[in-house]
């Protein structure tokens, strides 16, 4: 379990984040949702250590992240995985060679073993007899793909999703929702998913939380969102005309 | 103000790069990369400048050699010009050209598109793992080069000279010799070796910090070109006032 406890972050003036906590859940995929620039991705850099947080604390599975030195915060890295929105591929290597990465940086497996191991992860995401492409000759899903492949190829305790749709068609998207939602249960992580796309949110979640102007403004599942007095988190979630059709049903 | 935000942000920059890497073979292999990258690529231009700039340095003395002056000295200030400033500061400013921008556009294009985050992410110390490659490489090629470069330079003044028959081989052979002094060599190589950490991590500073897209990838760039030529200009100034007089 990934645990913030009053997380506060500000750049210069501006707070954005202000006396956060969460609690993200084993096995489970926790959403975290909020209008573009209400602090969902500080809030996700400030988790993984990309920012420091002014105040607070973030605990992985009981451990303060924010009191540990360097060479703890490594060992806590290699247990997370992360898909970034871009994919964030390392664009001179192939798709093989990018899943083989962290195994060559951090792990003790022999050559043969890495191989085995970039084979069962491209199986994993459906992208079998692709490992020798370059990233740049994928389509968006399947970098997509690609970067979920290389984050459970270290077989992470902590999966963190940077809004893994953007960018994406409807139909892909399913296939990575569904994708997150499989690999969250057959390894037991604790994944935690950034997005504002709420059919991934209605898919996907198990828990969620809206975050709106630095403040956690609900904290639930997905049919308690849907019967929710919050006025802010229904204007966000009734943003649509085919939501609000939804809802007036 | 800003110079000191700087200062202080490339202090700590350098204090990350010069960590122990976390794996010696992945280590060793991007050293040899960029060794390629940095060093072999850069032959063909390093060449071809030495050549032209030797012959121009030949023909230009020439022109001024008359009278008084012993024909020898097209040969000794072809030596004098290419062995302490041409070789060992211009082709490093040619060079901040080629290699500073390729330097900052990755890892700035490296930045933006969270690739160094997906680094730090691994556990991976991302300053030392994209930067200390790159300089090492500079410090062990740009000394190779700039020796090949005044080698070519010296060979291409002694080749106008006597194709154009400003000098007789003899004269300048000795305008090569006389008052030859072997520091001279070693003040450049050791300028060279500063102005090559200087190159690399100068710009390895403005890629690894830039924030926003192509426009900011394309402005580090120029920055990291326009840093470096600043800072080798002065540090050369400052290091020819303390290895020469």
């Amino acid at each position: 379990m990934i645990e913030l406890k009053n997380i506060s972050k500000s750049f210069g003036e501006h707070r954005v984040l202000k006396n956060v906590s969460a609690k993200f859940h084993k096995g489970k995929v926790n959403f975290i949702i909020g209008r573009s620039g209400s602090g969902k991705s500080v809030m996700t850099k400030c988790t993984v250590g990309l920012l420091e947080p002014d105040e607070g604390q973030v605990l992985f599975d009981g451990r303060d992240f924010t009191l540990m030195n360097q060479r703890k915060r490594k060992e806590v890295h290699k247990e997370i995985g992360m898909l970034f929105q871009g994919g964030a591929l390392f664009d001179s290597m192939t798709v093989s060679e990018n899943i083989k990465f962290p195994l060559k940086m951090f792990s003790e497996m022999t050559d043969q073993e890495m191989d085995v191991r970039v084979v069962d992860c491209l199986k994993r995401v459906m992208l079998e007899g692709h490992g020798d492409k370059f990233t740049g000759e994928l389509s968006g899903g399947m970098q997509k793909r690609v970067g979920i492949a290389r984050a459970i190829s270290m077989n992470p305790k902590y999966l963190f999703c940077d809004e893994p749709n953007s960018g994406l068609d409807p139909q892909t998207a399913i296939v990575i929702d569904n994708l997150i939602i499989d690999i969250t249960r057959e390894y037991g992580m604790t994944t935690v998913v950034v997005s504002h796309d709420m059919n991934s949110v209605i898919e996907a979640s198990d828990t969620i939380h809206f975050i709106h102007e630095g403040e956690i403004a609900f904290e639930g599942n997905n049919a308690e969102m849907m019967v929710s007095k919050s006025e802010t988190l229904n204007e966000f979630i009734y943003a649509s005309k085919l939501m609000q059709k939804l809802r007036d049903r | 103000m800003g110079i000191i935000f700087h200062i202080g942000r490339y202090t700590r920059f350098i204090l990350r790069v010069f960590r122990k890497p976390e794996n010696g073979p992945v280590f060793r292999r991007s050293l040899v990369n960029e060794m390629t990258t940095i060093g072999t690529n850069s032959v063909g231009i390093v060449a071809l400048l030495s050549l032209f700039m030797g012959a121009v340095m030949c023909l230009q003395t020439a022109h001024q050699v008359s009278g008084w002056i012993p024909v020898y000295t097209i040969g000794f200030t072809v030596r004098q010009t290419m062995i302490l400033e041409f070789s060992p500061t211009l082709i490093p400013v040619i060079l901040a050209g080629k290699i500073g921008s390729n330097i900052a556009s990755q890892l700035g294009t490296m930045r933006v598109t969270e690739q160094i985050d997906a680094l730090e992410i691994m556990g991976i110390n991302s300053a030392g793992f994209l930067t200390l490659p790159k300089i090492l490489a500079g410090i062990i090629c740009l000394p190779l080069l700039v020796i090949m470069s005044m080698f070519l330079g010296l060979a291409s003044g002694a080749g106008i000279a006597y194709v154009t028959g400003v000098s007789s081989m003899a004269d300048f052979q000795y305008g090569l010799q006389v008052d030859f002094v072997s520091y001279d060599v070693i003040y450049a190589l050791i300028k060279t070796t500063i102005f090559s950490i200087i190159i690399t991590s100068v710009s390895a500073y403005h890629g690894y910090h830039t924030h926003g897209g192509a426009l900011e990838v394309a402005k580090s760039s120029t920055k990291a070109v326009v840093y470096s030529v600043v800072i080798i200009m002065m540090s050369n100034l400052i290091l020819t006032k303390l290895l020469l007089t």
